[in-house]
C-alpha cells in the first residue's frame, strides 16, 4: 500500500477523479461493455475515487483487464495510505458518513459492481477491489 | 475560473451542463444558481443534463440541493434529459432524486414550469381564503 504501481492513476483533487473516470470509460468501451455496465463501473469509479480523496488523504487507482477463462471483465484497484477505516460492516451500511455526505459511497458501489472487496488497516490505509464482467 | 453558464430567459433560467463535472464545479453552479434566483426573482429553473454521461451521489445531491433551495426561494426545479443508462445506475446506487421534478426533454420541462407558474398566478388571483 505504500507505493503506487506505475500505471497508478492519482486521486488527490477532484479533476483528477473525472481524468480517472474517464480513463475506466475509455477500457470499458475497449472491451465492449454495454452502455448501462459502462455507467455503472464509471460511477463506481467516481464514488470510490471520491472516498480515496476525502477519507485517505488522497491514493491512486490502478485498472486491469481481466478474464476467468470464458468471460472479461474491468477490474479496478483503489488504494489510498489515509488513517483506514475502524468498522468496515458500519462503513458499508446505506446512509453512514463520516464526511458529510449521502453515505452512498461504498455500499452504492457494491451495488454496482459484479464483485467487491475492501481491506483496511488503521494508520495505513484502505485498498478497495471492484469488477464487473462483461 | 471555470463555470458553467446560467441563461436567463423571461422568469426562466436555464441551465445546459455539457462537460464531466468535477465537484468543486458542482458546489460551485449549485451557488451561483441560488444567487442568481435571488437576483433575478426567477419562477422556474431548468437544468438540462442530456449530455451527462453518469451522474454519481454528489451530482445527485447537487441537483436535490438545487431543488431545495428553489423551492425555498419560490422557484420551481425542473432536471431534464436524464439518460436511460444514467437513471438505471442512478437508481442502483441508492439515489431516487426524490424531491427533484424531472422531465424527459427541455419542450416538456418548460411546459411543465409554465403549468405550474399557471398554477401559481390563479391562486394569486383567489387572493387569501
Amino acid at each position: 500500500m505504500i507505493s503506487a504501481p506505475a500505471d497508478a492513476l492519482p486521486l488527490k483533487t477532484s479533476e483528477q477523479i473525472v481524468i480517472a473516470r474517464q480513463a475506466v470509460r475509455r477500457r470499458a468501451v475497449e472491451l465492449g461493455f454495454s452502455l448501462v455496465d459502462q455507467t455503472k463501473i464509471v460511477t463506481a469509479a467516481s464514488e470510490l475515487g471520491r472516498n480515496a480523496m476525502q477519507h485517505g488523504g488522497g491514493g491512486h487507482v490502478t485498472i486491469e483487464v481481466v478474464s476467468d477463462g470464458f468471460r472479461k471483465g474491468l477490474r479496478l484497484v483503489f488504494e489510498d495510505t489515509g488513517p483506514g477505516i475502524a468498522d468496515i460492516a458500519l462503513a458499508m451500511k446505506d446512509g453512514y458518513s463520516t464526511g458529510g455526505g449521502l453515505g452512498l459511497g461504498l455500499s452504492g458501489a457494491k451495488r454496482l459492481s459484479s464483485e467487491f472487496a475492501i481491506t483496511s488497516e488503521p494508520n495505513v490505509g484502505t485498498r478497495v477491489v471492484i469488477t464487473r464482467w462483461k | 475560473m471555470e463555470r458553467i453558464p446560467i441563461l436567463k430567459m423571461g422568469g426562466y433560467l436555464l441551465v445546459s451542463i455539457q462537460v464531466d463535472m468535477h465537484d468543486r464545479l458542482a458546489m460551485q453552479l449549485q451557488d451561483d444558481l441560488t444567487s442568481k434566483i435571488a437576483e433575478t426573482c426567477a419562477q422556474g429553473v431548468l437544468i438540462d443534463i442530456s449530455s451527462l454521461e453518469m451522474v454519481d451521489s454528489f451530482i445527485g445531491r447537487m441537483l436535490a440541493n438545487i431543488a431545495a433551495m428553489s423551492r425555498v426561494l419560490d422557484a420551481e426545479t425542473v432536471v431534464v434529459g436524464m439518460q436511460p443508462a444514467v437513471a438505471i445506475t442512478l437508481v442502483e446506487l441508492g439515489m431516487s432524486l426524490a424531491g427533484v421534478r424531472t422531465a424527459l426533454n427541455v419542450e416538456r420541462g418548460m411546459e411543465l414550469l409554465s403549468a405550474s407558474r399557471d398554477a401559481a398566478e390563479r391562486q394569486d388571483d383567489l387572493g387569501p381564503r
